[in-house]
């Protein structure tokens, strides 16, 4: 994503157009982020309407509001994709809860468990599509591709080194996905079902 | 616990490995429960969904890279760890530094590396806790990896969500109603781009149109139709004063004469490095209408031989957009909708109001009958009723001996039927007049004067 208007200056003029009410900056921001939070959704929620649905939930957020992000705490990318989970596990925790409450499925462990699994691999999900291209690369033709390193090393042209750095530290990025709680995804009563957008 | 191991921590946390997952069609695996996350990672302060932290440091190099060779307990013999018996089928033990097994490690967890190196590496992990830690955190990860879902989301989505926004919070600067067809369809087409390979940007593409009496095409690629609509969407920027993608000072050109400069303009065949010139160039576009104010929807743009209103010029560059993407996701064997009813509807409107003075041009070159009726201005004449059928349709009244004149159900001389993208497909060039599918009654030479008309509509 080297495009001349790469963040944050993309992200702060994004940001100022929001705020000011111009709905063909509504358009652009779609288009550079649906695919995003519609398969982040998808990720947690394992259901195209209800991925719908939240992509409608995130961006009417986010038009409503702009001045919600903060440059500082990173790049909108990163900020789109967290409100896209935290709602994406709202709902999946609300879906759950009531099929609960309602035919006594399942419990509060399988609850949290579900909810976790779905976080991680939405967060897992983002890293991939977040890491530096050459890792990205490496680890599609490793995994994907099914080639060696030194197959991979020689179709990316870098030394066997180089491939088995890249391999090694792109699991490494991968495997954050799985080293910390989310918020959300607290037990209820400890912390209410999630926040609401 | 051993009490013969004087360390048994160090027992403790370097449990026997299993070797690592076996990639991709293993679906099993990947959609089974990842383990509880290790308390002992090192990576707490990295998770990009964390509010409070930067999220900046996926470039940042390793922090396992810190415990340095030396740091490591002493390698214990081999032997004595049971689950590596020595068995002739194996594999042989390599002798590999610990900086090279460690750095092995990511390709063991993708099953990326020869047997000799992976019984290596599994023989070093059963005496050594820090790779073992590593080594289990990075086969959990490769669980995670995942195929990418194929993306292709409702294009209906957009004009939903960007509904449901609108209606939460009204627009300050709306996008004016006349730009809607060229927001949505340069949105589809960007769409579909984003999910074509590489090689695909240069499967061919046959541009089709109709000249005069006949069919003609140009040969090119999908990227080379994306540098088609660049160049000719750059007709409308340069008449807003935007940048013009041909370069500033460019002598008044024709649709097709901007697209074979452009095209000769690079030594090179594009690419898809066009797609980003593209995108911003019809971003920019819906951008300064909405800024323009009203008045700026009859500003004249000219297309060389003949000139359009910025509303219907848009609205013309929104049904050439949709055409070309038809052409593209022919090409690259993807399906493709029409556009929706209503913006359908505004296009047919558009060729239907361009009609008489297309019939009276071909008549000119003696191409159409000659005029039956002289109709004063403003006055009805003889007409043709065209009805469009399916989303998008409707009936129009299509004056026939005049452009001035207006077209009139109760002059009505003959009548036309057609499916909406059969029509389309007519105004297109890419279906010959006199095969046009057209349930047709009444005056047989206005039929074939307004078919071949519609078809003439067309250009590259």
């Amino acid at each position: 994503m080297a495009t001349k208007d790469t963040p944050p200056r993309w992200d702060r003029k994004m940001q100022q157009r929001l705020a000011r009410g111009e709905a063909a900056a509504l358009g652009e921001l779609y288009d550079r982020f649906a695919s995003l939070v519609h398969s982040l959704a998808h990720r947690v929620l394992d259901d195209d309407d209800a991925a719908d649905q939240i992509t409608r939930e995130v961006f009417g957020y986010i038009w409503e509001n702009p001045d919600a992000y903060d440059p500082k705490q990173g790049n909108m990318r990163s900020w789109v994709a967290r409100l896209t989970q935290r709602q994406a596990v709202h709902r999946l925790r609300q879906a759950e809860a009531l099929a609960f409450a309602e035919r006594g499925e399942g419990t509060a462990e399988e609850l949290e468990q579900k909810v976790r699994r779905a976080s991680v691999a939405a967060r897992a999900d983002y890293i991939v599509t977040s890491m530096p291209t050459p890792l990205r690369q490496a680890l599609e033709l490793a995994y994907f591709q099914r080639r060696d390193y030194r197959q991979t090393a020689a179709d990316l042209g870098v030394t066997e080194d180089e491939a088995r750095r890249r391999l090694r530290l792109g699991l490494q990025l991968l495997s954050t996905a799985n080293t910390r709680p989310l918020e959300g995804s607290s037990p209820p009563g400890a912390g209410g079902y999630g926040r609401s957008l | 616990m051993s009490g013969a191991n004087d360390d048994p921590e160090e027992i403790a946390r370097a449990p026997w490995i299993p070797g690592p997952r076996r990639a991709a069609d293993d679906h099993a695996d990947l959609t089974s429960p990842p383990p509880p996350p290790s308390p002992s990672s090192s990576f707490a302060e990295s998770s990009p969904f964390d509010e409070s932290s930067p999220f900046a440091e996926f470039a940042e190099p390793s922090p396992f890279d810190e415990s340095s060779a030396t740091g490591l307990p002493p390698a214990r013999d081999a032997r004595e760890v049971p689950e590596v018996p020595e068995v002739p089928a194996l594999p042989e033990l390599l002798d590999l530094p610990h900086r090279t097994l460690k750095s092995l490690l990511g390709a063991w967890a993708l099953s990326a590396c020869s047997p000799e190196e992976t019984r290596t590496v599994e023989a070093h992990l059963t005496e050594c806790a820090p790779c073992a830690d590593e080594a289990l955190r990075l086969r959990d990860a490769v669980g995670l990896l995942h195929a990418e879902r194929d993306l292709d989301l409702d294009p209906l989505l957009r004009s939903r969500v960007l509904e449901n926004c609108l209606g939460r919070r009204p627009a300050r600067i709306p996008v004016p109603a006349w730009a809607a067809p060229y927001d949505a369809e340069t949105a589809r087409l960007d769409a579909l781009l984003r999910d074509i390979g590489e090689a695909e940007w240069h499967a061919p593409v046959r541009l089709k149109w109709f000249e005069g009496e006949r069919a003609v095409n140009r040969k090119t690629t999908v990227a080379g139709v994306l540098g088609h609509l660049l160049a000719v969407d750059g007709l409308v920027a340069a008449s807003l004063g935007l940048d013009d993608p041909l370069g500033a000072g460019i002598a008044e050109l024709s649709p097709a004469e901007r697209t074979e400069a452009y095209w000769k303009s690079s030594a090179r065949p594009p690419t898809r490095a066009v797609r980003e010139p593209w995108r911003d160039q019809s971003h920019t576009l819906i951008r300064t209408v909405s800024f323009a104010g009203r008045g700026v929807a009859d500003l004249t743009v000219t297309y060389g031989d003949f000139a359009l209103p910025l509303r219907d010029s848009l609205l013309e560059r929104a049904f050439e957009c949709w055409v070309h993407a038809d052409d593209i996701a022919n090409a690259v064997d993807y399906p493709y909708d029409p556009p929706s009813g209503s913006h359908l509807h505004g296009m047919i409107d558009l060729a239907a109001r361009l009609l008489p003075a297309a019939l009276a041009d071909r008549r000119r070159l003696g191409l159409a009958a000659p005029a039956r009726e002289l109709v004063t201005a403003g006055s009805p004449g003889r007409s043709l009723h065209l009805e469009i059928e399916g989303a998008g349709g409707g009936h129009w009244y299509i004056a026939l001996d005049s452009p001035a004149a207006l077209g009139s159900p109760d002059h009505a001389v003959a009548q036309v039927a057609m499916d909406g993208a059969e029509f389309c497909q007519l105004l297109a060039g890419h279906v010959p007049p006199q095969d046009a599918a057209a349930g047709q009654d009444g005056d047989r030479e206005a039929i074939r004067d307004v078919l071949f008309a519609a078809a003439s509509l067309s250009r590259m």
